[in-house]
């Protein structure tokens, strides 16, 4: 098994009188697709500002390429690779395809005072990188990113991020306000950053989607694992279930089950 | 560690950048302001080609009118873009022109020191508006008409202090005169001026890495700080560049005029803003081009000479602009609309 790109070990994160997240562990590895599920609360959030140096924990360690760190702020984050992709904010509308893709790690040529913006070469990175991501209908490199589709837009964001050295990648809910097309979009997109060597961490409400693309699944509840297994170890069934009733799947179980489920 | 690594070969030769040619000309952001101002020209020159609006007088007359507005909504529509207003930029043409006076008229000393201590004061107001609103975060509509005032008042009693008058003359000389108050044949020299400014202005937003900032920071802040944008510095460098622009303004004015005046460009508070969004700047910031903005100053520069040619009263001006600005307004709205997909 390959080594893990940041491992959270025993993390706990308490807010005034709230335990957010308690006493997790998990790894991310390069090339595989990290499914986390839970309801609204289950602390999914939170665990994503871990991760991405929003926030700090108050116990257990956050460890990248096997040695312990500690995030001072999300740029510290992201120079360890680590990228979120916002569903809302993650693109500007207003601006070109080109310009949006190298926002704040624009190419340019020439030297001192004649040094310039290369609109040319940030048309060509944006156009070959959505190509590569499977998306063939955008042409045009001054097409305005709020014309393009939802699946678009995500594949700008993610294209971007992977471009400029994402080894993690930190999606939360990419598929929430997408059609059923625009959705199978992002999963394709996910399935070829994975191809790529790039870790995912796929937050999502979405049993499907999370099925349809993810390897590794863990299901939170109140800051607390509920559950964690490896694709195929549960069917869809299965998983819904766990997803949807997780609090009256548990008290419907004997001991013995309880202790299958919560391992 | 795998260092993920981007494409760099590929056949990107073959993609295809461009569309159809009709369809990004009326994408640009310029398109609406070009339309104004020819529909505005044509309506003028028919109506009022007879009585010299056509004439190189006229000509010249629309033009410098145009262009003095054109230097400070440049940088005005720059600022709008990274989705701030400047207010006290009428103030600070009008402080511009006290300095301008007082160190020309009442102290003779050469216009050059009025020229430099103008374009102190511009960068210290620039400075202290763009810090007050990136550090507070306070809307940069009320905290720059507060500087207005303070620049206003602050400014007549200065002038009183100093010289005991707040109306003062101003005396051009030398280069400065020929630089800041010239005409050739008709023309003044605040046409140059324009273009320069513009040309400047277009260039960064076109052609530099800064430009691409500014219009991430007015389409959304956050994602541009997510970025790595610096959205306090973008910002605290446009409040100053909006001053300077004010200040240009004000010496060419004062120079040309010989006189100082608290009150001068205190119309820009409105015209500037106004030629921007005629122009086709979003007033929510993030979109726009300064080629736009000059069509948007061209727009009022015939609108206002065009009124005053046809002798109708200097009222109809603001009726006009008033009415067009109305007009540019929806029609951005629309194209905002359309942009972001919920046309």
């Amino acid at each position: 098994m390959t080594e893990p790109i940041i491992e959270l070990r025993n993390v706990t994160k308490r807010f005034v009188g709230v335990t957010a997240v308690a006493n997790l562990s998990l790894a991310l590895r390069p090339g595989e697709v990290f499914c986390l599920l839970g309801e609204n609360g289950a602390g999914k959030s939170t665990l994503i500002k871990l991760l991405t140096g929003v926030e700090a924990p108050s116990e257990g360690e956050i460890l990248v390429d096997g040695r312990t760190v500690h995030f001072r702020s999300p740029r510290a984050a992201r120079e360890y690779g680590i990228a979120t992709v916002y569903q809302e904010v993650g693109t500007l509308p207003l601006m070109s395809v080109a310009r949006n893709f190298v926002l704040g790690a624009e190419p340019t040529t020439g030297r001192g005072l004649f040094r310039r913006f290369d609109k040319e070469k940030a048309a060509t990175l944006a156009l070959q990188t959505l190509r590569e991501l499977g998306i063939s209908r955008v042409a045009d490199g001054d097409q305005l990113v709020g014309t393009l589709s939802g699946g678009e837009r995500q594949a700008l964001a993610i294209g971007r991020a992977v471009h400029f050295g994402a080894r993690l990648l930190v999606l939360d809910e990419p598929t929430a306000a997408l059609g059923v097309r625009e959705s199978a979009t992002v999963l394709r997109l996910i399935e070829k950053v994975r191809t790529r060597g790039v870790a995912v961490l796929f937050i999502t409400h979405n049993a499907y989607h999370a099925y349809a693309a993810g390897d590794r699944f863990m299901v939170l509840r109140r800051g607390e694992m509920l559950a964690s297994f490896d694709k195929g170890e549960k069917s869809i069934g299965e998983v819904i279930e766990l997803m949807a009733g997780g609090a009256e799947l548990q008290s419907l179980l004997t001991a013995g089950e309880a202790g299958v489920v919560g391992t | 560690m795998a260092k993920l690594k981007g494409p760099q070969n590929a056949s990107a030769g073959t993609i295809s950048r461009r569309s159809n040619p009709l369809t990004s000309l009326l994408r640009r952001p310029e398109a609406g302001g070009a339309l104004a101002a020819l529909l505005c020209f044509a309506f003028f020159a028919i109506m009022a080609g007879g009585n010299g609006f056509l004439s190189p007088l006229g000509v010249a007359n629309w033009l410098a009118t145009a262009s003095e507005l054109g230097i400070v909504a440049a940088p005005i529509g720059l600022l709008m873009i990274a989705g701030e207003f400047d207010l006290s930029i009428g103030s600070v043409v009008g402080g511009t022109s006290m300095i301008v006076a007082i160190c020309t008229g009442y102290y003779e000393v050469s216009p050059w020191i009025g020229v430099a201590v103008s374009a102190l004061f511009a960068t210290l107001v620039g400075l202290a508006n763009g810090l007050i609103v990136t550090r507070t975060k306070l809307p940069s509509f009320i905290v720059t008409l507060a500087t207005m005032m303070m620049i206003t008042g602050g400014m007549l009693g200065l002038s009183i202090l100093l010289t005991g008058s707040t109306s003062l003359s101003a005396t051009p000389s030398g280069l400065a005169e020929w630089v800041f108050a010239s005409n050739y044949q008709q023309f003044h020299v605040s046409i140059v001026h324009w273009i320069l400014v513009t040309a400047l202005a277009s260039y960064v937003m076109q052609n530099t890495v800064f430009g691409n900032w500014v219009y991430a920071t007015g389409g959304n802040a956050q994602t541009a700080r997510l970025a790595g944008v610096p959205v306090e510095r973008v910002k605290v460098i446009l409040f100053v560049c909006a001053s300077l622009g004010g200040a240009l303004a004000g010496v060419i004015e004062t120079l040309s005029f010989k006189n100082g005046n608290i009150t001068l460009g205190s119309q820009y508070v409105f015209t500037g803003i106004a030629a921007a969004v005629i122009g086709g700047v979003l007033l929510t910031g993030g979109y726009g081009s300064p080629i736009g903005i000059i069509f948007g100053a061209l727009t009022y520069g015939i609108v206002s000479l065009g009124v005053f040619f046809l002798g109708w009263n200097a009222d109809m001006t603001e009726l006009f602009i008033g009415l067009l600005l109305l007009l540019a307004v929806l029609a951005n709205h629309r194209l905002r609309e359309w942009a972001m997909g919920r046309a």
